[in-house]
């Protein structure tokens, strides 16, 4: 008798670490399979699967068997028209041979290289493999939880100032009101008894005083409970909680005036894409604040920012004050990490670009952790590069870099957000 | 034909109507006489058989890239629908474990299990293969002793260390059994409370082979003359002369070999009797299933799609065939049991002649004497009979490379059966199959270096990735390595070296 066993239901992915130690012994292939791919494909699917390809040598498990040559005699099936002694043309690749394994295995292999699809997350794991944003050190620091305290509802212990009046109040109005019930109820009692005393004739003067008396002290007694008690405070409590610091807000600034065509914005939105998806992947609290400009900048949502038109003058500095204006009002320096990606074809309306020096420099840089630009511009630079320059000097956490063609934009972005060594 | 209460048809399966086909199996191979371990099976879904697919049908091993590569090629392939899973996958333990895909139909899990429930498993107990060089009782155990060693070692030692390890033993699995010396069994107990004191002694062992002797007067041109040989015998289990003798490595990567080596001995049998395993699998499945229409306990829509699908099992495309893929195991193997039947039953008189031993004769025993004392290439040679080579059309063909034509050397006819009949079985030896390639000598006063002799056959070279191979090799062993071809006569025909060398021999 044999016994049965449903195994359907255990865990399928016995491979997954043999799955692992494929990739993990391939990256090398794998990752220039996939940087090329970042170069190629469109960017918006950009978070799907990957098809990989090695060569068939790289990947090929030596063994030793025999190679071509030599004298062969084998056996096949299904002869039809052959006599002992006939003589056959030799076929012009071994194709017609067919031993075994010898021929035809020699010839196939090289042939076609192996490949295989990468999962969305193997392809973004590579892909993002020791890129890391810059001063990850202040973001590791971050990790000890700075304490912020919470309202956590009321106790009956605590100290004066966290007096809670309302809660005590009431406790206390409702204390008084029990206790009072008690007397109340025997005092309209003893009045009744009183009534009936009052209508006898005679008067009872003796047990008329007695009820008096009674009723009088459970008067003091009445009065004898007391308006506030100790057990009536309530204090307001609250408790220490680690605040996340973490939380980042990256602001993407880009150019979408005139001069700006679509080729360079397709490049712009590359490069924002990366750093977006880089994020998201890497920040479970990140804000992202999208602000286009021409001549007058303006914050979007994220649809807009990348795929609505728009085109007029440039004036750069109009963004950098909306993003001022922005940071002083929503994010607190103390509380937000601030990053700062800018795409420009380095066009500005000329008198602006001292002032965007002025605005980088004293109000933005200091609250910032890195602010990178990146031109667009595959010839001369113009007002603003040089500007830029100054504010670099100073500045360390300010890096720009100038890029021509889709196949820069992966490098670049590698270099601005390598894992720092030190 | 007497009415029994016939089995539950239709296509949808369930664990009752299992159990109640599998007990009618069960009872049919009894009465055939087949002697099986107690059977274990498990149903599985398709992507637990590609995790077996990929270990190479352990169902547990320890990690390594290329089972990784290995799932990736079967996942793709059977997700573009280039390749059909196989139906069930069995493992040669005790219990036997056979694995039934669960998207088969009623009809192929019952097909299935005779054919590896009771097939399979009746050869893996009776086979003298697979009773000298396996144990099925430990198997699975030794499995999970190995991973978790390998396991430990990859925490010890890194990844990547173990890794390379890994792929130059998986190079040598090949040869890393013992065919000609019998092994003692495998048995795990043993193999945990002895791996320990086995380290201690092994490289205490090759410490003594390695040692220099202070004050040795002779020059070391005298002793190499005087010394003996080393190895005395050349050694076929290059593995094993490695684990044993290598001078550089430490005790945890002897045991590593050591896995490799076990397990390469374990699916050794397997490779050496494919043809009659499937072929017996596949003639018992037919008979069992039959015997139990006989008995009307299956319905004719039952046989039908069983017919179906063993004749597509034993489907043999013809050589000119575009899909033509070699000899079908399937095919060859059921033919030659199912005609060794015929000849036990109703004996033409070519039949006396060639196979008086068979003729007239119970065929049960007949059948079980050939599945428990052959393999592959004795059993073509004893049993492949003239009707056989008829049915399939049996030819050959010499390809010598001097000559530009091919030569029909032998065809189905009386003068070509016993042509055919000895290059079929040479086609399923593995000595044949695979290069000759022994340990011929070490130079161990001198250099160290390990030279390998292989005794080509027929004029064909090695195949172009022996440098490769040797590298792995040289991994191994840490100082040169050579591989000589000669002929058996004993003339030079060539070598491979590693690392490569300038054509010029410096001599001391």
């Amino acid at each position: 008798m044999g016994q049965f066993i449903d195994r359907r239901l255990n865990s399928k992915n016995r491979s997954a670490v043999n799955r692992q130690r494929f990739i993990r012994r391939f990256k090398q292939q794998i990752k220039e399979a996939v940087s090329e791919a970042i170069q190629k494909r469109s960017i918006k699917d950009i978070e799907s699967g990957e098809r990989i390809i090695i060569p068939r040598k790289d990947i090929s498990e030596p063994k030793i068997h025999h190679g071509a040559g030599g004298k062969r005699e084998f056996v096949l099936p299904g002869n039809k028209e052959f006599l002992r002694g006939d003589k056959i043309q030799r076929p012009p690749t071994d194709v017609g041979g067919g031993g075994d394994e010898s021929q035809a295995t020699n010839d196939g292999e090289g042939l076609d290289d192996f490949s295989f699809y990468l999962t969305k997350e193997e392809f973004l794991n590579i892909f993002f493999d020791d890129l890391e944003l810059p001063d990850m050190v202040k973001t590791k620091l971050a990790e000890i939880p700075s304490i912020e305290t919470v309202r956590t509802g009321f106790s009956k212990v605590g100290t004066p100032p966290n007096l809670n009046i309302l809660r005590s109040f009431r406790n206390a109005i409702s204390r008084r009101l029990a206790f009072h019930s008690n007397y109340d109820k025997k005092i309209v009692k003893l009045e009744a008894i009183k009534k009936k005393l009052l209508a006898q004739k005679p008067l009872p003067e003796k047990k008329l005083a007695a009820v008096d008396a009674d009723i009088a002290e459970l008067e003091r007694k009445k009065k004898a409970v007391p308006f506030i008690d100790s057990f009536d405070l309530r204090f307001n409590t609250r408790a220490k909680r680690p605040k996340i610091t973490t939380q980042a807000v990256m602001f993407c600034i880009m150019d979408v005036s005139g001069s700006m065509d679509e080729q360079k914005k397709e490049l712009a939105k590359r490069f924002f894409i990366l750093l977006y998806l880089f994020l998201t992947r890497n920040y479970q609290k990140i804000h992202i604040i999208f602000i286009r400009h021409h001549t007058t900048a303006k914050e979007v949502d994220e649809q807009e920012f990348f795929y609505s038109r728009e085109t007029g003058g440039t004036v750069v500095s109009s963004a950098l004050e909306l993003m001022n204006k922005i940071i002083s009002e929503r994010f607190p320096t103390a509380d937000w990490n601030i990053y700062v990606a800018q795409a420009s074809d380095g066009d500005n309306w000329n008198a602006d670009s001292p002032l965007c020096g002025e605005v980088l420099t004293k109000s933005i840089m200091p609250f910032v952790q890195y602010y990178a630009y990146i031109e667009i511009m595959p010839r001369h630079h113009q007002s603003l590069w040089k500007t830029y320059l100054t504010v670099q000097e100073v500045y360390k956490n300010f890096s720009m870099r100038s890029i021509s063609a889709v196949k820069d934009i992966y490098p670049v972005f590698h270099e601005l957000f390598k894992r720092k060594t030190t | 034909m007497k009415k029994k209460h016939p089995l539950p048809s239709g296509s949808e399966w369930n664990f009752e109507t299992l159990k109640h086909y599998e007990r009618e199996i069960s009872r049919v191979a009894a009465h055939y006489g087949l002697d099986t371990y107690p059977n274990q099976i498990e149903v599985i879904n398709a992507e637990q058989m590609i995790d077996n697919y990929a270990t190479i049908g352990m169902p547990l091993a320890y990690y390594h890239w290329s089972f990784g590569k290995q799932y990736i090629n079967v996942e793709k392939s059977y997700k573009r629908g280039l390749m059909g899973l196989a139906y069930e996958m069995v493992i040669n333990s005790n219990p036997c474990i056979s694995y039934l895909l669960e998207e088969n139909t009623l009809v192929m899990q019952a097909t299935v299990m005779a054919h590896a429930c009771y097939g399979h498993n009746a050869f893996f107990k009776g086979n003298y293969l697979f009773k000298t060089w396996t144990s099925p009782e430990s198997i699975i155990d030794y499995l999970v002793f190995s991973r978790n060693f390998i396991a430990e070692c990859e925490q010890h030692h890194g990844i990547d260390e173990v890794e390379t390890l890994l792929d130059a033993c998986h190079a040598l699995m090949n040869y890393g059994v013992d065919r000609y010396k019998r092994p003692q069994a495998l048995s795990l107990q043993e193999e945990k409370a002895r791996q320990k004191m086995r380290e201690a002694y092994m490289q205490a062992q090759v410490n003594e082979l390695w040692r220099t002797i202070p004050g040795q007067t002779k020059t070391p041109e005298i002793s190499r003359q005087e010394q003996v040989h080393f190895p005395k015998e050349p050694e076929e289990n290059i593995l094993y002369f490695i684990e044993k003798n290598a001078p550089l490595l430490e005790p945890w990567q002897r045991e590593i070999i050591r896995i490799v080596r076990k397990i390469a001995r374990y699916f050794y049998p397997q490779r050496l009797t494919k043809l009659m395993n499937e072929g017996w699998a596949t003639f018992w499945h037919y008979t069992i299933i039959n015997t139990m229409y006989d008995e009307g306990l299956l319905s004719d829509e039952f046989m039908l799609e069983f017919i179906e699908n063993h004749t597509s099992v034993i489907q043999q495309r013809e050589y000119s065939d575009p899909h033509y893929n070699g000899i079908n195991p399937y095919a060859l193997g059921y033919h030659i049991f199912s005609d060794m039947k015929r000849i036990c039953e109703n004996p033409t008189a070519e039949d006396k002649l060639w196979f008086p031993e068979l003729a007239n004769q119970p065929w049960q025993a007949a059948l079980d004497f050939a599945m428990r004392n052959f393999k592959d290439d004795s059993f073509i040679a004893q049993y492949l009979s003239p009707n056989v080579m008829r049915d399939m059309k049996l030819f050959s063909i010499l390809d010598e490379p001097e000559n530009n034509e091919l030569i029909v050397s032998a065809i189905h006819d009386e003068d070509g059966y016993r042509k055919i009949r000895e290059l079929l079985s040479s086609q399923y030896n593995l000595s044949v199959i695979e290069p000759n390639i022994q340990v011929y000598d070490v130079d161990v006063r001198g250099d160290r270096s390990l030279t390998l002799r292989h005794i080509q056959q027929d004029g064909k070279p090695l195949s172009d990735t022996t440098p490769e191979v040797l590298r792995h090799l040289h991994y191994l062993w840490g100082f040169d390595v050579k591989l000589e071809s000669v002929t058996p006569s004993g003339t030079f025909v060539g070598s491979f070296e590693c690392p490569e060398k300038p054509p010029t021999e410096s001599g001391a």
